[in-house]
């Protein structure tokens, strides 16, 4: 919201000397922050000159020579604008004049000296948008009166400060001039002065004067609150001759009034100066004064060009397909959910968004229909995402005040005859289907102060409501307040929003912050995760974080899940338009983006959530994935990632995590297509299922690349014990070797469950130190050996018993593997 | 006899003295004190002597003996320590030459920041929530105040799996969660840090990025409660000099509602890039639970208070290491993540 300060002081007394930072820094203290604060035209030292002499340059065919008057003095300059000639008035830029272009210099232009600049609007840094023709082709002409001498901005009137200021959504009352003035008088302590709704009526068949429109109350306070109520009574038994439908409960207040014999021309300088600095661009008195009026009020308003129009107005909603030119000269492909205005026949507008092209304002109007009505302001939303986004739109976006709708409609018809030379026809038409009741909301002081932390006096809350313009009834012993929220302000309605403005008013600065007084606890947080991150990092990974949305084709990778995916209704693109099934698809695009960075060593591991859907219910789990290639150091040993080192990192977490020695990796038929089958294998836990590891199915990666997932949903239902000391034995252990002949296929893990069962409670460890296949083993077998470690906490052992032990291990071993013992 | 005794004392003690090795002292170890050495020659004659003479004589013959023993012991320790020092210095290694390289691991900068704020709130009590992040639209929007229709809840902002599920645009969905689930009405002290998701991509916003979110709420908390913890929070993890300015501001599930500024690191409030020379950069929204939150979640807002606050994490942790770009945060170029390996300051 662009707020001009000159149009600013039509409603409130403002210093002449305001300091515009420091005002803009009080209106961010009570919460409507400024981006910027500016002047409207930012260049200092400009003259009004008249250019008493023109001669043509002896050294070119299109500069001039010119002397100019400045008053005091008189200089030469050179100029080279088409239109620049002897006895105009002109804006001078003088010798050392900083222009947003850049600094005038005294310089020599082909041989003539030139002691400054004529200027042209462009020139001085007028946003392009409002530049007509003749701004950009040549220098700017003032007019004869223009005093030689003086400040050429003070002169046009545009000696403005211009404010943009950042609104929050519920405050749609500061889209206006008047909002923004009682929000300012809050600050200043200042009364918002009166608007001027004053015209003449005219009878609609004779154009004879019939009347005058002068409100009996002259107290803007009670014109803002009263007018609905006083427009009843002025307009009583006069009926504008001009039929209204409203056809839909999406509009609750539409008045309609007629202005005749308009002249349509240009607005007077400074109508379009306060419009420029407010962002709209002038157009002509008539337009420029619908757009004056929503600025001045909040309530914005259509103009129909009346003759264009079929004696009524009518408001539905649009039809299926139906189809309206608007405006801007598109046409629109309208539904059942957007509002039309329609005159009869054909629709002529969608509300509160844009106007018709047939209806609009031309400079052959001649009678003007004035619309101004609230529309709902979740279909004008919607209906302008649609279309486009306006002024008027985002006004009615945020609610509008009805009282305001009524101030517009005449405040329109006071500048129509005004600066239009219009002829308002007596009478309204009007419907009204709008909540009256005011609000009142009752409050006391002490909830204020308990709610604030504070220990503010009555008397000082009383003061806010005060500099707010707010009304209210309060006995003087009483705790409580009862406030009368005035209709401008539709964002309060309970005790809380009330809460709020003694606190920006007060001053938040003025609040002291303190310590919760809430009982001393211990707080909790999942220290799982935090020490799965921790191990990992310890053990050299990279922490990843990658995205959950992924495309379809991704989403179900390393997974067997056979639920449907989850799926975005409206993506912004294929690329994320699904909710990954599993985590190591994502460390998977993170590997193709670093290899493709010719990052070629990455292990890299992550804590993430995993989606599917399970008939009507949405699952999320936790998973943690590693991923790992190229090589991989830890302590001092480099080596290049294999099975076995992911495997590593594997156990190492698990261990970590208290599971030691009761999961395993078994070959599935489950293992999901994108993992090598023969390098792969589920990770189980007494049993039950947490995960997969192996590597990447060469299919999908020609690389060796590893990846482990496990489900930390499942994982932490899994029990741990707590860490307990054992105690050391006193007596020596023992270290023996077993080297066995087996099948191929018989795992490792199968034949150490055996070797452990057979050793019973006195076996410590056992643990693969070599493999071997080829020469000397027969086809299909190999040969593996396990060094046993065997202790008792209660003996040495003798010769003989380590002899027995070991015996039992190898008829175990050849009982359920067929294993045959090497020599 | 004596002075026979102390000729070859001294004479041994010369050679001691003469000698440069192990190996030469060892010759005149044997030459003196060996079975055949000069010493133990004359400790032979003994028995020649007088019986009266023999105590005086053998008591002066052992005394060279010692004497001469340990200056061959003091002699053998020099050699030694010199042979030692000599061959240490022999094996002297380049001490400059790098290191073995043992492979640190990092961890992720956002997780390092929610890290930090977990054990701040922890230590104050909070407990950390975590909520899903697939939500309904009920427990995203409605039971925080934003009923269907509400302006700040468009179907195009946000991520919707069905009309009903969305991904979640804020961690206060977490919200109603706990203040539902709270049926003893304890007091509630909770964070919940977190992933989010908003349709939007471009150069300054992440589809998806991280917030963390407080929760207070008990029989007595204000807005004074809220500044105190804020000015807590914000100093531990900017610095002590970070200064906080409170505007008020909109939000449905908060009234009153402000947004906090926190004085710019960077410049210090001087005005600078980072602050688009404001001094100021905006960084969390709080304010007192909305009644009708309170309401909605079984909570009368007559008896109980609270307050709430969010903030977006990734900010916060581009601020704290100097990250200029939001991408870095989600590429995970190795060479990116590697650079976080070590404890925060």
């Amino acid at each position: 919201m662009l707020l001009s300060i000159n149009f600013l002081r039509d409603y409130l007394d403002i210093d002449k000397d305001i300091d515009i930072i420091d005002f803009s820094e009080k209106m961010t203290k009570l919460g409507n922050e400024y981006d910027s604060a500016e002047r409207f035209i930012n260049v200092d030292g400009l003259l009004i000159g008249k250019v008493e002499k023109c001669e043509s340059h002896p050294d070119s065919d299109h500069l001039h020579v010119c002397k100019v008057d400045l008053g005091n003095k008189k200089v030469q300059i050179v100029c080279g604008a088409p239109n620049v000639r002897e006895g105009i008035k002109v804006i001078v830029a003088p010798d050392g004049t900083k222009l947003p272009g850049g600094e005038i210099k005294k310089t020599i232009i082909r041989g003539q000296e030139s002691n400054g600049m004529l200027c042209s609007i462009a020139e001085l840094g007028l946003d392009s948008k409002f530049l007509k023709e003749e701004d950009k082709a040549g220098i700017h002409e003032l007019d004869d009166d223009a005093p030689i001498g003086e400040d050429p901005i003070e002169y046009m009137g545009w000696n403005d400060y211009v404010v943009d200021f950042d609104l929050t959504a519920n405050r749609g009352d500061l889209l206006s001039i008047l909002g923004m003035a009682y929000e300012v008088g809050s600050i200043y302590d200042k009364k918002v002065k009166k608007i001027d709704l004053n015209h003449k009526e005219y009878s609609e068949e004779t154009l004879e004067k019939s009347g005058d429109y002068k409100l009996p109350e002259n107290d803007i306070a009670i014109v803002e609150e009263k007018i609905a109520d006083m427009t009843e009574k002025i307009e009583k038994d006069k009926k504008l001759n001009f039929k209204l439908k409203i056809n839909t409960d999406n509009c609750k207040l539409f008045l309609a009034k007629k202005v005749m014999n308009v002249q349509i021309k240009e607005s007077p300088a400074e109508i379009k100066e306060k419009l420029m600095a407010s962002g709209i661009r002038p157009i002509n008195n008539v337009v420029d004064i619908s757009n004056y009026v929503m600025l001045e009020t909040g309530q914005p308003l259509h103009f129909y060009d009346a003759d264009t129009l079929n004696g009524m107005l009518e408001v539905r909603m649009a039809e299926e397909e139906e189809k309206l030119t608007t405006l801007d000269g598109q046409e629109r492909l309208l539904n059942s959910d957007d509002i039309v205005i329609s005159d009869g026949e054909r629709s002529i507008g969608l509300a509160g968004v844009m106007g018709g092209l047939d209806t609009e304002i031309t400079d052959n109007t001649v009678n003007v229909i004035i619309e101004s009505a609230i529309f709902d302001s979740v279909k004008v939303r919607r209906t302008s995402n649609k279309v486009l986004r306006s002024e008027a739109s985002n006004r009615f976006e945020k609610g509008l005040n009805p009282n305001r709708t009524y101030i517009a409609i005449e405040r329109a018809c006071h500048l129509l005859e005004k600066y239009a030379e219009g002829k308002v026809i007596e009478g309204i038409s009007k419907y009204d289907k709008i909540e009256k009741e005011y609000s009142k909301v009752d409050i006391t002081v002490s909830k204020i102060n308990k709610v604030l932390g504070t220990i503010i006096d009555k008397k000082d809350i009383l003061d806010v409501f005060r500099k707010l313009g707010f009304e209210y009834e309060t006995e003087e012993k009483d705790d409580k307040i009862t406030v009368i929220v005035p209709k401008r302000r539709i964002d309060i309605s309970i005790k809380e929003d009330l809460i709020e403005e003694v606190g920006r008013i007060y001053g938040v600065d003025n609040i002291e912050g303190r310590n919760l007084a809430l009982p001393v606890k211990k707080g909790s947080y999942d220290k799982t995760k935090r020490e799965i991150r921790n191990k990992m990092m310890d053990l050299g990974l990279n922490e990843t974080l990658s995205y959950v949305l992924v495309n379809p084709e991704e989403a179900g990778m390393f997974t067997n899940n056979e639920h449907e995916k989850v799926e975005i209704l409206s993506p912004l693109t294929v690329e994320k338009s699904v909710l990954r099934q599993s985590l190591s698809t994502a460390l998977y695009k993170i590997y193709q983006y670093n290899s493709s960075r010719n990052n070629q060593d990455i292990s890299i591991f992550e804590i993430g959530k995993s989606f599917y859907k399970d008939g009507n219910d949405y699952v999320e789990e936790n998973k943690l994935a590693c991923l790992m290639t190229g090589e991989y150091n830890l302590g001092l040993k480099t080596q290049s990632v294999d099975f076995y080192v992911i495997k590593g990192v594997a156990e190492e977490v698990l261990n970590h995590l208290g599971y030691e020695g009761r999961y395993s990796f078994k070959v599935d038929n489950n293992i999901p297509k994108d993992l090598h089958p023969g390098k792969s294998a589920i990770i189980t836990i007494d049993g039950k299922s947490i995960g997969i590891i192996g590597r990447i199915n060469p299919i999908v990666c020609k690389e060796d690349v590893y990846v482990m997932e496990i489900n930390l949903e499942i994982l932490n239902k899994i029990k741990t014990g707590s860490m307990k000391y054992k105690e050391l034995s006193k007596f020596p252990s023992v270290r023996k070797d077993i080297s066995i002949i087996v099948d191929n296929d018989t795992s490792a893990e199968d034949l150490q469950k055996a070797i452990k069962n057979a050793g019973g409670r006195v076996l410590q460890s056992v643990r693969v130190f070599d493999l071997y296949t080829g020469k000397g083993i027969p086809e299909g077998k190999k040969s593996i050996a396990f060094s046993v470690e065997l202790s008792d906490s209660k003996k040495t052992f003798t010769d003989d018993e380590i002899a027995e032990i070991m015996n039992k291990i190898s008829e175990n071993l050849s009982k359920k593997y067929n294993a045959e013992l090497r020599k | 006899m004596k002075e026979k005794i102390d000729e070859i004392k001294k004479n041994a003690l010369n050679e001691i003295e003469n000698t440069s090795d192990l190996k030469e002292l060892d010759n005149v170890r044997v030459k003196y004190l060996g079975k055949k050495g000069e010493l133990t020659a004359i400790l032979k004659m003994m028995g020649t002597l007088p019986k009266e003479e023999r105590p005086s004589f053998g008591s002066l013959v052992n005394k060279a003996k010692e004497e001469v023993q340990s200056k061959i012991a003091e002699k053998e320790d020099q050699y030694k320590t010199e042979e030692i020092n000599k061959k240490l210095e022999s094996e002297r290694i380049d001490v400059t030459l790098p290191a073995s390289k043992i492979k640190k691991g990092s961890k992720h900068p956002l997780n390092r920041v929610i890290e930090e704020i977990e054990d701040l709130f922890v230590s104050m009590g909070y407990d950390v929530m975590e909520g899903p992040e697939l939500e309904t639209d009920e427990y995203n929007f409605e039971r925080l105040n934003l009923p269907k229709g509400h302006p700040a809840r468009d179907m195009q902002d946000s991520f919707y799996i069905t009309t009903e599920h969305l991904l979640r645009t804020q961690t206060s969905a977490v919200q109603a969660r706990t203040l539902m689930g709270n049926k003893e009405k304890g007091p509630i002290r909770e964070i919940v840090p977190g992933k989010t998701y908003r349709r939007e991509d471009d150069a300054t916003h992440s589809h998806q990025f991280n917030q963390v979110e407080a929760l207070v709420v008990d029989k007595d908390i204000s807005f004074a409660d809220l500044k105190g913890t804020l000015e807590i929070f914000m100093k531990h993890m900017l610095g002590e000099n970070t200064q906080l300015r409170f505007r008020p501001s909109y939000f449905p599930f908060t009234e009153p509602s402000y947004e906090v500024d926190v004085s710019c690191f960077k410049c210090g409030g001087k005005g600078c890039n980072l602050c688009k020379r404001t001094g100021w950069i905006e960084l969390l929204g709080a304010g007192i639970v909305h009644p009708n939150v309170l309401k909605m979640n079984g909570y009368d807002p007559d008896i109980y208070s609270g307050f709430a606050f969010g903030t977006g994490l990734d900010r916060l942790a581009m601020f704290k290491y100097g990250i200029t770009d939001i991408r870095l945060l989600y590429e995970n170029d190795v060479r990116f993540l590697s650079q976080f390996d070590r404890m925060d300051k």
